[in-house]
């Protein structure tokens, strides 16, 4: 591919396909040592298809939490691809096939990699190479970490704290405004206190009382957030 | 891990993937709630780090997964890939789980 505007935008998403790959393997293997089969963690990976969630889901039942406050907390991270199809589905007009697969592909890097470029067609092209380059990685990564999750022992190699390290790696761009910061601040003193005294899981939900700092309309001349993405999972 | 959580997972997920594509068109939502909901992954992302590094079921409980998690903030910090964010918080973790015979 010669073109000047999209050749960048393919290498962009193969290289973050590539890193996507990664996170799959960390989310394979964290999947099966939380208990999940590798049919599970597969399936998860391809229906769910959305990062934060499912680590979320994994995180909460590893921990024995219950599948209610499992499925809410990570229901509330998915929450934020609504918005991401707001934007995506104002560039990607087509047949309700072709919306219904775009739809699954509306994440993070798919969204982030299109409202980067300028032009409609660049828009999509970015969306749908994107969008299926972190599908294939992702997927891809899942299974090879399910299959290697079953045959070590997780603690031995520390790859209990890959899964916090990951969450630092996706929480740390929001950080870079106040409010990112006073949310995640808040969210984290929840959860603190709360473990405890409630049963595992709830800490999670009720850290989500911290989004209401975004009441105020305030005078900083931050762009108005949600219609694009700030985690890069 | 139930198939129930897995796939009704997958249902909510995919049902606000839709939202923008066919239920909601070309209404805005209101600012309000954009905001807020821009500040969900800061909150819950943020929830879980501090669950998943000091947490052990209902108990707080220090032990090697802060030291990888240090290690692993300043990775993020210095701008390390994040293959090399994972490698480092495994490596520090299990190395010192390998030093005290934890």
């Amino acid at each position: 591919m010669h073109d000047p505007v999209l050749r960048p935008v393919l290498t962009a998403s193969v290289v973050l396909g590539a890193a996507v790959g990664v996170f799959g393997i960390s989310f394979g293997v964290g999947a099966v040592s939380a208990g999940a089969s590798v049919a599970q963690a597969c399936v998860m990976s391809l229906l769910v298809f959305t990062g934060a969630s499912q680590f979320s889901v994994v995180s909460v039942i590893g921990a024995g939490g219950s599948t209610l406050s499992a499925l809410s907390g990570a229901l509330l991270l998915a929450a934020r691809n609504g918005a991401y199809s707001l934007t995506i589905g104002r560039v990607l007009p087509g047949s309700v096939a072709r919306r219904m697969v775009a739809a699954q592909l509306t994440i993070d890097e798919s969204t982030a990699m299109a409202v980067a470029q300028r032009e409609p067609r660049a828009q999509r092209t970015a969306f749908w190479i994107t969008g299926l380059s972190v599908y294939v990685f992702w997927n891809a990564g899942t299974l090879v970490g399910a299959l290697i999750g079953t045959s070590v022992d997780p603690v031995t190699f520390g790859l209990d704290a890959a899964f916090p390290a990951g969450f630092v790696a996706m929480v740390w761009p929001v950080l870079g405004h106040r409010r990112g910061r006073v949310a995640a601040g808040l969210g984290a003193a929840i959860c603190l206190a709360l473990i405890p005294v409630t049963p595992v899981g709830v800490p999670i939900l009720c850290a989500s009382l911290a989004i209401l700092v975004g009441i105020p309309a305030g005078h900083s001349p931050e762009r108005a957030p949600g219609r694009f993405p700030e985690t890069p999972i | 891990m139930s198939w129930a959580l897995v796939l009704g997972l997958a249902a909510g997920a995919y049902a606000f993937k839709l939202l923008g594509f066919f239920a909601l068109g070309q209404r805005e939502i209101p600012a309000v709630i954009e905001r807020c909901m821009a500040l969900i992954p800061a909150a819950l992302i943020a929830a879980l780090i501090v669950k998943d590094t000091i947490g052990d079921g209902q108990h707080l409980h220090l032990d090697e997964r802060i030291l990888g998690v240090a290690a692993a903030t300043v990775a993020v910090w210095r701008r390390a890939p994040f293959v090399v964010v994972i490698v480092i918080a495994a490596a520090v973790t299990g190395g010192a789980r390998a030093i005290t015979g934890a």
